[in-house]
C-alpha cells in the first residue's frame, strides 16, 4: 500500500460532505454577503471608478469579490475543521488510520477547493442575474480559481494545526488573510495607487491571485497574467510543502 | 518464535514538563489477554497512544505485529484498532456513516458493509444506525468507538478503560464480548481501575507506576511472588482503633468494624514476630487466619506514594 487512494479519497469525501451538512453557514451565507459587496460597492461607485478605461466597475468588482469569497472560504474549510476535530478529539480517527500525512494534505485541501470552487459558482450565478460581466478565458479562470483556494486550503491546514482555539483562527483571519485580500486589488485597479503602494503591492501573493483571475474576466490586468500564474503555482507548492512538513513532524498533532 | 503482538523497547515519553513514561519495555504475546494496570497519570495512555500511532515517543521502539509504529506505520495501524479512553465523536454523523468513513480510511469499501452490520448487531446498536451520534447515551457512545476500532478487523484490540462510566449490564456484556474476540483469536490488551475485572480476565499483568513499569507477570505469579500474606485479625479489639495504633499500623491494608487486615511476611521470622505482636496485643491465635493478597491488595501496596515494608 504505497498509497491509500482509497483512505484519502473518504477523507476528502467527508470533508465535503461535512461542509454540504451545514450549508446554510458554508455557501449560502458567504455567497449572500457578497453578494450584499457587489450590490453597495458596484451600484454606488459604477459611475465614480474608471477602470481599465472602457471597463464598468462591476465588471471589475466581480472577479475580485469572488476571488476573495473563494479563499475565505477555502480558508475556513480545512482550518476550522482541523480545529474542530482537534477540539472534539475526534481527530484520533484519521490518526488512528493508514492515511499518510500527503493524503490527509491533499484530502484537506481538494475539499477546500471544492468549498472555494462552490461558493465561487453560487456568487457568479447570483451575479450573472444581477449585471453584465464578461468571459475571457474559462481556462484562466478555473485554473486561477483551483490554484487559489488550493493555496488558502492549505495555509487553513497550517492555521487548523498551528492554532488550539478559535481565537487563533479568527487572529489569523483577521491579522493575515483580511489584510492580505483587501490590499491586493479586490476593490481598485493598483494602477490607482501611488507608487509606493504599487511597489508594496507587488509584494502580497494574493494580488496576483486576484489579478490573474481577472484576466480570465476581462482579458487585460495590472500585471502580465503569466507571471501571476508562476506566482499562484510557486505560492501553492511553498505552502504545500510547509504544510506537509508540519504535517510530517507531528507539530501540536502527535507530540 | 513468533512475532510479539506488542513489543516496546525503552519507549520514552516527555511532555513539556511531564515525564509521562521513563523507559518501558515489555512484551504482550500473540492470543493473550493482557491487563494494563496503574494509577492515573501512570502514562497508561500515553503508552497506547503510542502503540497506536496518537502520539511519538520520544525514544525507544514499539512495534506492532513486528511492524514499528513510526516506519511501518501503515502496516501497525491496520493491525491495532484502538479504543481510546475518552468519548469522542464526530458530531456530524449517523453511526452508520461514521462507520463507513472509518472503514474507509482503512482503504474498505463496500465489501466491508457486512462487517460493519455484523458489528452493529453485536454490540447492539443496529437500532440506533442512523442515530447522529451526537444524540446517543455514554454507553452507545461507547459501543461505536469499539465498533470503529473493529472496523478493519484489527489482530490486536486495545481497550483504554473500556468500563469506566458503564453500567453494570454494559460491563458484563462488554467482558463477554472481550472475551469473544479473545477466545476467536484476538489479542486483547486493556486497562481499567476495576482490579477484580483484570484479576478475573487477564492471563498477564503489568503494573505502570509513575511512567514506569513496576511489576509485570501472570496474575498468579504476582500474587505468589509478594513478600508478603494478609492476616485477617477478628478478634473483638480488632476494630478498635488503640489495638494496631503505632507498631502495626503501617501493616494494615484495610479496617472494618470487627475485623482488621494486615500485611504479614512470608518470611517465617518475621511473620512470628508479627503474631507475637499480636498475641502480646491480646488476640488470640484463633482468631488470626492467613489468606493469599488480592491483586488489588497488591496493586495498591506497589503504587502506594509511601514507602510500606
Ligand atoms: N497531551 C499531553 N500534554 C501534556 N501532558 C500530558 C499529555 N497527556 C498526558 N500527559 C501527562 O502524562 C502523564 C500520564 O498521563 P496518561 O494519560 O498517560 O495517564 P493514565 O495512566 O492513562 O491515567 P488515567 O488512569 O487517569 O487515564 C500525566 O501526568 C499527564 O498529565
Ligand atoms: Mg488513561
Amino acid at each position: 500500500m504505497s498509497f491509500n487512494i482509497y483512505g484519502c479519497w473518504t477523507l476528502f469525501k467527508k470533508e465535503v460532505v461535512r461542509f454540504m451538512k451545514v450549508f446554510i453557514q458554508t455557501i449560502l451565507a458567504p455567497t449572500v454577503s457578497t453578494m450584499l459587496y457587489l450590490l453597495v460597492f458596484g451600484v454606488v461607485f459604477e459611475d465614480a471608478v474608471v477602470i481599465y478605461g472602457g471597463q464598468s466597475y462591476s465588471s471589475f468588482l466581480i472577479p475580485g469579490l469572488v476571488m476573495m469569497a473563494m479563499t475565505q472560504n477555502a480558508f475556513a474549510n480545512s482550518s476550522s475543521s482541523i480545529l474542530q476535530s482537534k477540539m472534539n478529539g475526534n481527530i484520533v480517527f484519521v490518526m488512528l488510520a493508514p492515511i499518510s500525512v500527503f493524503e490527509f494534505y491533499l484530502a484537506f485541501v481538494m475539499a477546500a477547493i471544492v468549498r472555494g470552487l462552490v461558493v465561487g459558482v453560487g456568487v457568479l450565478l447570483i451575479a450573472a442575474l444581477l449585471v453584465d460581466f464578461e468571459v475571457y478565458s474559462i481556462g484562466l479562470i478555473l485554473l486561477f480559481a483551483i490554484v487559489s483556494s488550493g493555496v488558502m486550503g492549505a495555509m487553513g491546514v497550517i492555521a487548523g494545526i498551528s492554532a488550539d482555539k478559535y481565537d487563533h483562527l479568527s487572529a489569523f483571519q483577521n491579522f493575515i488573510i483580511l489584510p492580505l485580500t483587501f490590499l491586493s486589488g479586490v476593490f481598485y485597479s493598483i494602477q490607482n495607487l501611488p507608487p509606493f503602494w504599487q511597489e508594496v503591492s507587488s509584494y502580497n501573493p494574493v494580488f496576483y491571485l486576484i489579478d490573474g483571475f481577472r484576466h480570465g474576466f476581462l482579458g487585460v490586468s495590472d500585471v502580465d497574467y503569466q507571471q501571476s500564474v508562476v506566482v499562484a503555482l510557486l505560492f501553492f507548492i511553498l505552502l504545500s510543502i510547509l504544510s506537509i512538513f508540519m504535517l510530517h513532524s507531528g507539530y501540536k498533532m502527535r507530540e | 518464535m513468533t512475532t510479539s503482538a506488542i513489543e516496546l523497547l525503552d519507549v520514552k515519553k516527555r511532555y513539556k514538563n511531564t515525564e509521562a513514561l521513563q523507559g518501558v519495555s515489555f512484551s504482550v504475546e500473540q492470543g493473550e489477554f493482557f491487563g494494563l494496570l496503574g494509577p492515573n497519570g501512570a502514562g497508561k495512555s500515553t503508552l497506547i497512544n503510542i502503540m497506536g500511532g496518537l502520539v511519538n515517543a520520544t525514544s525507544g521502539v514499539v512495534k506492532v505485529m513486528g511492524h514499528d509504529v513510526v516506519r511501518d506505520y501503515r502496516m501497525s495501524r491496520s493491525k491495532i484498532g484502538v479504543v481510546p479512553q475518552e468519548l469522542v465523536y464526530d458530531p456530524f454523523f449517523s453511526v452508520w456513516e461514521m462507520l463507513v468513513i472509518q472503514s474507509g480510511y482503512f482503504g474498505l469499501g463496500r465489501e466491508n458493509h457486512g462487517w460493519i452490520n455484523e458489528l452493529l448487531e453485536t454490540l447492539k446498536l443496529s437500532d440506533k444506525r442512523d442515530e447522529n451520534l451526537h444524540n446517543l447515551s455514554g454507553g452507545m457512545k461507547r459501543r461505536v468507538l469499539i465498533a470503529q476500532a473493529l472496523v478493519h478487523r484489527p489482530s490486536v484490540v486495545v481497550l483504554d478503560e473500556p468500563t469506566a462510566g458503564v453500567d453494570v449490564e454494559l460491563r458484563r456484556a462488554l467482558w463477554e464480548f472481550a472475551n469473544r474476540l479473545h477466545s476467536e483469536g484476538h489479542t486483547i490488551l486493556l486497562t481499567t481501575h476495576y482490579l477484580e475485572e483484570a484479576e478475573s480476565m487477564c492471563d498477564r499483568i503489568a503494573i505502570l507506576n509513575k511512567g514506569s513499569c513496576i511489576a509485570l507477570d501472570g496474575k498468579d505469579r504476582l500474587i505468589e511472588k509478594s513478600s508478603w500474606r494478609v492476616a485477617v485479625v477478628t478478634d473483638k479489639l480488632a476494630g478498635s482503633e488503640d489495638l494496631f495504633s503505632a507498631a502495626l499500623s503501617s501493616a494494615v491494608v484495610s479496617r472494618s468494624r470487627n475485623s482488621t487486615q494486615l500485611r504479614i511476611s512470608r518470611d517465617e521470622a518475621a511473620a512470628k514476630n508479627m503474631l507475637q505482636k499480636l498475641s502480646s496485643l491480646g488476640v488470640s491465635d484463633d482468631k488470626i487466619q492467613l489468606r493469599e493478597p488480592t491483586l488489588e491488595e497488591i496493586f495498591l501496596t506497589m503504587t502506594a506514594d509511601k514507602v510500606i515494608v
